[in-house]
């Protein structure tokens, strides 16, 4: 162990050299994804490709289905994910919510197929009887509420005691402090936690495979099957016809280009946090 | 008033107590809707359920065993790490140890970027470009010198679990590299100096005091890696060639396989009988069983790290 310094010197340098080696080869994929999804999928961006039904060769209803996905999921995993968060920043200090975070924590790390199977069971099978967007929301906000409960609890604990002490000896209620002043002061983070769980179901595939499980045509109802774009992305991959292929790069491009607009969303909201 | 006061607290307190239950409900409905499904099918083959190989749905015939897909979400779960592990440590040694502030953050933030990326993507992209580097740089020379040795036999043809298992592997970096990152950094400034002190280079302290002071932690993250790799579908589900029956138990890295997810992901909806639907049930509870044991180690493992510094971290 303890040879010779200039042998000891140049094992040092040796293991700079492979550490960085290994940036570079964990970088490689990340560049050349961007690049191929850019390089195959650019071509295909058109005002028609946008707009278009799937038979007329477009991911119009893809791209209305993730919008629709996105609103429904968010209006019931927004509202849960936060007051579950309040209840773990402001009540927490027990055993139930000790249990409750372990919890979210599993879940955050849940294998996805499996909540599909889970939403499919009590949504398609059971409440509504056919695929559904509803089933796809409920599956993907099974994803969403725990991340959102995670990053509310953490921004609300940013939130100085002082700040809740105030507002109590100015005689406001325990309730009103958390809404109406604790709440707003951790405003960015909830926003970043919200837009970051977005960023992430927006991409999810197994839960809604099994859930809406795709469409050629807009929008159709609660009780019909709905298309979106990773989905899209994963059955057009699997056809055999180049030009259909072709599409699934397509969509692919403009499924990256959301969930990069949200990350960037997310940094330059937690940054101006940051900065404050 | 006074009384007011304090129901509107209680009631506000109770509803946020009991939204914040949904964790609990969405826990144990996902156990409920496993272990009903997988009800037929356990009482119908019992544990020759997890030992079995076929995959037959034919009335009169039927016979339903995971024990391939076991064997093939273990095999490229462990590949991916053996891959994953050393880069992603050595992107976190480089990131705390080494790494000039300036290229610190940029590089963070790409790898975060790479944990950014929807798994259907990396499918995608397995597909059509890491399937022909696969093929043609590692499986082709392996085969041709090396094809005497059974797990480097057959016929390479790209959609198999080697694709499967360096997917993955590029997958888990990020999770990796992120939690040894913190682990790495929780480690106290005073070790380090100490280390220094009596003259050892940086390596040295590294290797000698740093990551053996963080190696339970560290070792949660690979646990906790391994839990991502193990329930990744789509990217696998993409790469892997979705063998069935008998033809998916793993003899050689070049030969189409599957995993429990992509089991699942493939023939769920398909399913033609409730015998089968409860089989891929089955499949799903198995899958979920594994994740939930690999998820609770690697928590206590990182938690057991995070807390010798003292809320530093956390």
């Amino acid at each position: 162990m303890f040879s010779s310094y200039r042998f000891r010197k140049l094992k040092d340098k040796t293991i700079y050299v492979l550490c960085f080696l290994c940036v570079i080869i964990a970088v490689i994929p990340l560049a050349s994804i961007i690049f191929e999804v850019i390089a195959r999928g650019a071509p295909q961006l058109n005002l028609h490709f946008l707009t278009a039904n799937g038979l007329e060769g477009g991911i119009g209803p893809a791209m209305q289905g993730t919008l629709i996905l996105i609103g429904l999921t968010s209006l019931i995993g927004v509202p849960i994910g936060i007051m579950s968060g309040i209840y773990l920043a402001e009540f927490g200090d027990n055993k139930y919510a000790s249990a409750i975070r372990t919890i979210n924590d599993i879940l955050t790390e849940f294998p996805s197929i499996v909540v599909g199977i889970t939403a499919f069971s009590i949504v398609v099978v059971g409440v509504i009887g056919s695929f559904s967007p509803i089933a796809g929301a409920v599956a993907l906000s099974f994803i969403m509420i725990p991340i959102v409960a995670r990053t509310t609890e953490e921004s609300l604990k940013l939130v100085p005691t002082s700040v809740r002490e105030a507002a109590l000896a100015l005689g406001l209620h325990k309730w009103k402090t958390t809404l109406r002043v604790v709440l707003p002061a951790a405003g960015q983070g909830l926003i970043t936690g919200a837009l970051l769980a977005i960023a992430r179901i927006a991409g999810e595939t197994a839960p809604i495979l099994l859930t809406i499980l795709g469409n050629t045509y807009f929008f159709q109802g609660f009780n019909q099957p709905m298309d979106a774009l990773p989905l899209r992305v994963f059955l057009n991959s699997r056809q055999p016809s180049p030009t259909v292929q072709a599409q699934a790069w397509g969509a692919a491009l403009v499924l990256i280009l959301i969930v990069l607009v949200l990350n960037i969303c997310v940094r330059i909201v937690s940054r101006r946090r940051l900065r404050r | 008033m006074v009384r007011k006061s304090i129901t509107g607290d209680t009631a506000f307190k109770i509803a946020a107590g009991a939204l914040a239950a949904s964790a609990l409900i969405i826990l144990f409905a996902t156990l409920f809707v496993l272990s009903t499904g997988s009800t037929m099918v356990l009482q119908r083959f019992g544990l020759g359920f997890l030992t079995g190989i076929n995959w037959n749905p034919v009335e009169g015939r039927e016979s339903f065993g995971v024990l391939p897909y076991i064997l093939g979400t273990l095999i490229t779960s462990s590949i991916a790490l053996l891959i994953g592990v050393p880069l992603s440590l050595g992107i976190a040694i480089f990131l705390v140890e080494m790494s000039p502030k300036a290229i610190r953050v940029p590089v963070s933030y790409l790898i975060e970027l790479l944990a950014a990326v929807p798994s259907v993507i990396f499918g995608l992209w397995g597909l059509f470009v890491l399937r022909f580097w696969v093929l043609n740089y590692i499986e082709t020379p392996l085969n041709t010198n090396l094809g005497w040795i059974p797990v480097f036999s057959g016929t390479p043809f790209g959609l198999d679990l080697l694709t499967a298992s360096i997917i993955l592997a590029i997958m888990i970096i990020p999770t990796v590299a992120s939690v040894s990152r913190e682990v790495i950094s929780a480690v106290p400034n005073s070790i380090r100096e100490a280390a220094y002190g009596v003259g050892a280079t940086r390596w040295e302290v590294i290797r000698h005091w740093v990551l053996s002071y963080g190696r339970s932690g560290i070792v949660g993250a690979v646990i906790l890696g391994l839990g991502r790799a193990i329930g990744e579908t789509m990217a696998v589900t993409m790469v892997i060639g979705n063998a069935i029956g008998p033809n998916a138990m793993p003899a050689s890295l070049f030969q189409p396989g599957q995993t429990l997810p992509s089991l699942i992901a493939n023939g769920f909806l398909e399913a033609p009988t409730p015998l089968e639907k409860s089989a891929y049930m089955g499949a799903g509870l198995v899958l979920l069983l594994i994740s939930l044991l690999i998820n609770i180690i690697a928590r206590v493992m990182v938690t057991r790290v995070l807390k010798i510094k003292g809320g530093a971290v956390e």
